[in-house]
């Protein structure tokens, strides 16, 4: 019997889930928001998320190629990230925007830093704000050729600022003004109960993200804090139930250990809360999660577990 | 239900041997002993060649306090003492025996003996002269497990039989055809530790088995069984004893100075053989499972055949394997032979078609945490994996990197497949001789 027997330490099983099938995972959860976003705005928002995967896509290829590395858009980070920058794309952007946003998130914040996983701040974001930096106006604007209502061009934070009532039923169903695909809670929340059913994220931080703002404008809310249509509103508008749900919960800028999430989490909402309640800019969850992926390091830091058996030693 | 936190869930693949009785394997014409078969010091061999011994002689002495005897499973001609391949790839020093196929056994063999007429002294003296060491992998002689410093302390004598291995049935047919050994043997260990209470412990995938030790010691006011969740590893010994007692234990401390004495099915079984039937240790049960088999077994098989005689015995392959394992897939080594003997701490032959690991994309880790939710010791193995791949002794030992016990789980759920159990047992002899060089820096 002549045996070629392949020898490699233990285990010699593995689990099924892989890399790109989690990518892929995300993907298929952006699904709702991504199909209601161009039900809602049309051809053109459309083209400007194909146009932020594709870029993103090139760009990571692009980038191997120079520094002749393999190709390593096969597990599908590229696309997750190309297709949350396009989904925060306001609807009408001219199409070179999210093209450069896309450069800017693969090249400069992921694949300089060592490409998948390496990245100290979620690029998808860190794409964005360079782009509202950069392109203030046609980042901010936010109305739409395909809907023709009188509150087009105010988002449902500037209407609560200016302390009018917003539509409750319209924001969780996605008929006011934003970024492509932040519009409808619904068809986010979907994508979310299907990444947590499949245990793709961990609840914990968009969760205590979430609770723990309402907490903070209930507190310190100006009178608002039983408000329940104001809370709602800030809780259903600005991208926050996005951010919890798909950026917040970005692997490689989130804490690893389970009380750095809780704390994460808490960190999260305590912020949005500040800058929403004191701040000037409407774009607060983005930075807000930008700047706390900053502190990730610090936060795991201090909240390594203590080791079975270790306790009280 | 007993259970420890965290861990994974392996495919069982149990039920593809699970229904197949114990066969015992007739022996060849040649049986190699390695004088290593167990943790401790290397057994010095005792007679020469030429020598003819008897099945259940020893062979080779224990040499210190943590070292076993090796008994010949046969009796015969001593043909050669040489260097012989072992599971794990060394060369030991063997003791090469030919079969006279007669099964002359040693004075006493066999003879039917109550455990209450004993001393301690006395069963202990068994257990050390059948050459008994913990059969569940480790290897760990019994004779030493069983004298801890004060018996008294120990209030828990705990008989793994959780099996968390997925493909290893041996456990299971054993708990099922030799009940009755099982709890003989757990009543010799009782009675070295008055005040402890002995505790069957099994996965519930294993139901039926726990049915019938239950029912077998309804009437014996000492002994317990304990359904545990199917769960890998719930049959490590930290785990177990957690799952069953609620003490936790470190890397640094004894079971024994938690009260517990932590022992495998088979190794409990080969006590109530050697103290209860005057049947030495000669003998243990392999599973051979796995697609590349054409008949998968429970084997019941002395030590020294070698692996090729136990796959021809059992059937043959089916296929030509590429991937084959001694012991369970997720702590099991993988061999490259079989021209080895089997000894006591093979545990299973896994034979499979295809190598699972042999397409495994690596990507970057993307630190999803999956290995942190999986460690049954609450590390961060992502962590571990850096500061072992930058040779970064001191930020491992912060990370508690010391305490791994290399289960496996961290690898088998990583997404980016990265490799970090090899690297965690490397890290344990690396950071042994790095703490042994700074101490002789100062």
């Amino acid at each position: 019997m002549d045996l070629k027997l392949n020898v490699q330490s233990s285990p010699h099983v593995r689990d099924r889930i892989s890399t790109s099938a989690i990518m892929l995972d995300v993907i298929i959860a952006l699904i709702p928001a991504t199909v209601w976003g161009i039900l809602r705005f049309g051809v053109h928002a459309a083209i400007v998320v194909a146009v932020a995967v594709i870029s993103a896509v090139l760009s990571e290829t692009l980038f191997n190629i120079i520094v002749k590395k393999p190709n390593t858009i096969g597990d599908l980070s590229c696309v997750v990230t190309g297709l949350i920058l396009g989904l925060n794309m306001p609807p009408e952007v001219p199409f070179f925007v999210p093209a450069v946003g896309s450069f800017f998130a693969i090249v400069i914040v992921k694949m300089l830093f060592g490409g998948l996983g390496q990245n100290f701040m979620n690029p998808a974001l860190a794409g964005r704000c360079f782009c509202i930096i950069s392109f203030a106006g046609f980042m901010n604007n936010f109305t739409s050729r395909m809907s023709v209502d009188a509150y087009t061009s105010a988002t449902p934070l500037i209407i609560l600022k200016s302390g009018n009532e917003v539509n409750l039923f319209d924001m969780l169903f996605g008929y006011i003004p934003g970024t492509i695909g932040e519009i409808s809670a619904i068809c986010l929340l979907l994508g979310a109960i299907y990444l947590a059913v499949k245990k793709i994220i961990d609840l914990r931080i968009p969760i205590l993200y979430i609770v723990s703002f309402v907490i903070f404008i209930m507190i310190f809310g100006q009178g608002k804090s039983t408000n329940i249509n104001y809370i709602l509103g800030e809780v259903l508008g600005g991208g926050l139930i996005f951010g919890a749900f798909f950026m917040a919960t970005d692997y490689a800028t989130s804490p690893i250990t389970p009380l750095g999430k809780v704390l994460y989490g808490i960190l999260l909402g305590v912020l949005t809360g500040i800058f929403r309640l004191f701040g000037k800019s409407g774009e607060s969850v983005s930075y807000v999660i930008l700047i706390s992926n900053l502190l990730v390091p610090l936060i795991e830091s201090f909240t390594i577990p203590t080791a079975f058996g270790k306790e009280g030693k | 239900m007993y259970t420890f936190k965290h861990g994974v869930h392996p495919d069982e693949c149990k039920e593809l041997a699970k229904d197949k009785p114990i066969r015992v394997v007739s022996a060849g014409k040649t049986l190699v002993f390695p004088m290593q078969q167990h943790i401790g010091a290397k057994a010095k061999p005792c007679v020469k060649v030429g020598d003819n011994v008897l099945m259940g002689q020893i062979i080779g002495e224990a040499d210190g306090i943590i070292s076993a005897n090796v008994l010949s499973s046969v009796s015969g001609k001593v043909t050669a003492i040489e260097e012989r391949l072992v599971v794990g790839g060394q060369k030991v020093e063997s003791i090469v025996i030919e079969n006279d196929e007669k099964y002359d056994a040693i004075k006493g063999f066999g003879v039917e003996r109550d455990f209450n007429s004993l001393s301690n002294e006395e069963i202990i003296r068994i257990v050390k002269d059948a050459g008994i060491v913990g059969l569940g992998g480790a290897s760990f002689p019994t004779h030493v497990k069983l004298s801890p410093k004060d018996p008294n302390k120990i209030d828990y004598i705990l008989v793994n039989g959780a099996e968390c291995e997925p493909y290893l049935t041996s456990d299971y047919r054993l708990m099922i055809e030799e009940t009755e050994t099982l709890v003989k043997g757990l009543q010799c260990m009782l009675k070295l530790f008055p005040r402890a209470k002995g505790v069957i412990c099994v996965e519930d995938n294993k139901r039926d088995a726990y049915d019938k030790i239950t029912k077998a010691c309804s009437s014996i006011s000492n002994i317990e069984t304990a359904l545990m969740k199917t769960k890998y590893p719930q049959g490590g010994e930290r785990q177990l004893i957690f799952a069953i007692t609620g003490r936790k234990i470190n890397v640094s401390v004894l079971p024994a100075d938690a009260g517990c004495l932590v022992d495998n099915v088979d190794t409990v079984v080969s006590i109530g053989n050697a103290v209860c039937k005057s049947t030495p240790l000669l003998r243990r049960i392999i599973t051979l499972s796995g697609d590349a088999y054409n008949e998968t077994a429970n084997l019941n098989v002395r030590f020294g055949i070698s692996y090729k005689e136990i796959v021809d015995f059992a059937g043959g392959f089916k296929v030509n394997p590429e991937k084959m394992v001694s012991g369970g897939p997720m702590m099991g080594l993988p061999i490259f032979s079989l021209d080895m003997p089997v000894s006591k701490n093979s545990s299973a032959l896994l034979a499979f078609t295809k190598d699972p690991l042999s397409n495994q994309n690596e990507t970057n880790c993307i630190n999803c945490g999956r290995c942190v939710s999986a460690c049954p010791i609450n590390l961060v193995p992502t962590r571990m994996l850096k500061a072992a791949k930058t040779g970064n002794f001191e930020e491992y030992i912060k990370l508690n990197g010391t305490e791994c016990i290399t289960c496996g789980s961290c690898s088998f759920v990583c997404p980016a497949k990265k490799p970090l159990t090899p690297y965690f047992s490397y890290m344990k002899f690396a950071v042994r001789g790095y703490l042994n060089s700074k101490k002789e820096a100062k």
